[in-house]
């Protein structure tokens, strides 16, 4: 169903961190923008869809104006608003925003970083653009910071925190069918496995709490009203969003899931865990008995590597990349 | 060079250097929530460790001591099928401390008090936090890919250096076979189940192992990996392009303050001066080694105000080499690890 083609070499490798790999389509350009994290830096290949060229830049993490700082990064993420496209990158002192081609930092918001370290960890994860203008970052405590952001420029304002959880964020997403009929359209996950599942708006609503097991839901996707979740059990389960309604259950990994994505034009499923396996999936939604149906297509194994970061390069699933712990490239495999 | 080491000289050293690790003072300072380390600061500390007792290493036998012990430290957490069960790889390293110094009380009881501390700290943590501990301890094993001849005799390891996953055996305690598709009606009842190929042969877990001071722990991972049968296979090769220190210095001026704090909190073993050490080379040193240098990778500076330069840099490498008594045989008091040296040493850093 798929195979593999030439690899992206990047700089350095890619460390061990949830949905490590943001990936922007730039039709206009024939091009495609990667990130992929490696301790405290953001690497970021531009590749043209011909093949012939890639281009290369690093970002850091770095407090504005405080040149002796620097700090693990957690989640690096392009966010896709109607407007303009950002990147977004967390760390453990702050979250960043950029343009998306990582050439200016329009953006920064310091967390609060006790002097000396506690046994509580601090750390800004999970980042997803919503509605019109909202950009939806979590972090550590289990709070999100909802950012309003401008068509142009940098006057980008912090306008709401949400609560709902009370363990670490681990992964935040969108409503990606497209469809403006969804009465929710944001969801967020945390480290006991637990979801909220919210309405965007001047006032954010959250309109339901999916419990957990006390395993980490490790990341979150939102499809036509459907969450689909995976979790440090290597399951992936697909809930009702806004009734908390189980619809199916998979085994799908022998480890930890670190990644999920979503083709929304096509309903094909991503999931890759540190097994060293990557599978696609095909999601539909029976209208008569208001169920969703998973069923399973096609194996990838990258060999030894605990996979890190797998997303579909384009809406159709025609495409995927993976990223790998410890790998110093991003594998691509398109459909035969 | 010193004569033939004897039944009691080993006991001796064990007992020293566990005796010294396992200190309250130094455990104390250990489970004291922090950043990661640097390579340079771990290996200062492993190296003044390796030197607590009438044992000496030369500066390429303790460079190999060291690539040694990080790559197998690597395979172990990169392997741990659970986070949580990094407390059982943990637990598998001081059941078989305890058996080493079984013969000395005193050790033992520090051994016996560091592990219940371990357990008082570590037990209630949630899994999210130590997936985020093992995922932070990946970061400083990233890119190194030392090959080492027991890994690669037994094949944990292949030659590209990488470490061997498997997609068979039994599955992680907690995790179920993958293969199986349920799907549910709105009232949560099963209405069809179905199976997909796994790609692997995976078996049911076996039972969770032991958190406790005793017990069975299950796993293998962290038990000696040197046997009887494999007395020399501590030979390790190392691709010389690879830049080995690469993990972000976070905070110079931060790890240097806990260096000294980490130092001070050691014992410091009065060797007496009559007594001669014992040198110990523990790896062949071929024309190879000797090439690719010392300890002292630059580092590449990640700021603009603290510009270490190369000279400057040998001269810390010294010292530091100097704290962790690499350098016995020269005009040296005995090892007093007051914390004016860590003063010192930040005083150095600070002219830089």
């Amino acid at each position: 169903m798929y195979h593999k083609e030439k690899s992206i070499q990047i700089k350095n490798s890619a460390s061990a961190l949830y949905n490590n790999l943001g990936v922007l389509r730039i039709a206009p350009r024939s091009l495609t923008y990667f990130t992929v994290v490696h301790a405290n830096v953001v690497n970021m290949v531009s590749a043209s869809w011909d093949g012939l060229n890639y281009s290369h830049r690093q970002l850091q993490s770095k407090e504005p104006n405080v040149a002796t700082s620097t700090s693990l990064i957690m989640q690096a993420a392009f966010c896709a608003l109607p407007s303009r496209d950002l990147l977004v990158v967390t760390s453990q002192k702050g979250i960043q925003i950029y343009e998306s081609d990582g050439s200016t930092m329009v953006y920064w918001h310091a967390l609060d970083t006790p002097e000396t370290p506690t046994d509580q960890a601090v750390f800004a994860r999970g980042i997803s653009a919503v509605g019109k203008s909202y950009i939806c970052v979590g972090d550590s405590c289990g709070a999100i910071l909802v950012f309003d952001v401008p068509s142009k420029g940098s006057n980008i304002t912090l306008s709401d925190v949400l609560k709902g959880h009370k363990k670490s964020i681990t992964d935040i997403a969108s409503e990606c069918s497209g469809s403006q009929e969804c009465i929710a359209d944001l969801i967020s996950a945390d480290d006991g496995g637990n979801l909220c599942v919210w309405k965007s708006g001047e006032t954010f609503q959250r309109f339901n709490n999916i419990p957990g097991f006390d395993i980490s839901c490790t990341s979150v996707k939102l499809w036509k009203g459907t969450a689909v979740a995976g979790y440090g059990t290597g399951q992936i389960r697909l809930y009702e969003a806004v009734t908390g309604i189980l619809h199916a259950e998979v085994n799908a990994h022998a480890r930890w899931i670190y990644s999920l994505d979503i083709a929304p034009f096509s309903g094909l499923l991503l999931s890759a865990a540190e097994d060293s396996l990557v599978r696609v999936w095909h999601l539909s939604i029976k209208p008569e008995s208001l169920s969703v149906e998973v069923a399973h297509l096609h194996n990838e194994c990258v060999t030894d590597t605990q996979i890190c970061g797998a997303k579909f390069c384009d809406g159709d699933g025609y495409a995927f990349a993976v990223t790998g712990y410890d790998l110093s490239e991003i594998i691509r495999y398109t459909q035969s | 060079m010193g004569g033939v080491w004897s039944e009691n000289d080993r006991k001796r050293v064990m007992n020293d250097i566990v005796g010294s690790m396992f200190s309250k003072d130094f455990m104390d300072e250990l489970l004291k929530p922090q950043q990661l380390y640097s390579h340079r600061t771990l290996k200062t500390v492993l190296t003044r460790i390796a030197h607590a007792s009438i044992m000496r290493l030369n500066p390429v036998s303790m460079d190999r001591l060291y690539e040694l012990m990080v790559m197998a430290f690597k395979y172990q957490i990169f392997l741990c099928p659970r986070p949580k069960d990094l407390l059982l790889i943990t637990y598998n390293h001081i059941d078989t401390i305890r058996e080493i110094v079984k013969d000395t009380p005193v050790v033992v009881n520090q051994v016996d008090e560091t592990h219940r501390k371990i357990i008082e700290v570590y037990s209630s943590l949630p899994e999210g936090e130590f997936q985020l501990l093992r995922q932070t301890l990946l970061i400083f094993f990233q890119d190194m890919h030392i090959r080492v001849s027991l890994f690669l005799k037994i094949q944990v390891q292949n030659p590209n250096g990488r470490f061997a996953l498997s997609t068979s055996g039994p599955v992680p305690h907690g995790i179920e076979v993958p293969g199986l598709i349920r799907m549910f009606d709105g009232k949560g009842r099963e209405i069809r189940r179905s199976e997909f190929p796994s790609e692997g042969s995976y078996s049911s877990s076996v039972k969770e192992g032991c958190f406790e001071l005793h017990g069975d722990r299950v796993i293998r991972l962290g038990m000696n990996m040197y046997t009887v049968n494999n007395p020399e296979e501590t030979h390790t090769s190392k691709d010389t392009s690879v830049k080995m220190d690469d993990t972000p210095n976070l905070l110079a001026k931060e790890e240097l303050n806990l260096l000294a704090r980490l130092m001070g909190s050691m014992k410091a073993e009065k060797v007496p001066k009559t007594e001669t050490g014992f040198w110990i080379n523990m790896f062949p040193t071929d024309q190879e080694e000797e090439e690719a240098g010392t300890s002292g990778v630059a580092e590449e500076s990640l700021f603009e105000v603290i510009n270490i330069q190369a000279m400057q840099d040998e001269q810390v490498t010294t010292e530091l080499a100097r704290i962790a008594g690499q350098f016995a045989e020269e005009e040296d008091p005995p090892l007093n690890l007051s914390s004016s040296k860590g003063d010192d040493l930040l005083a150095m850093m600070d002219d830089l």
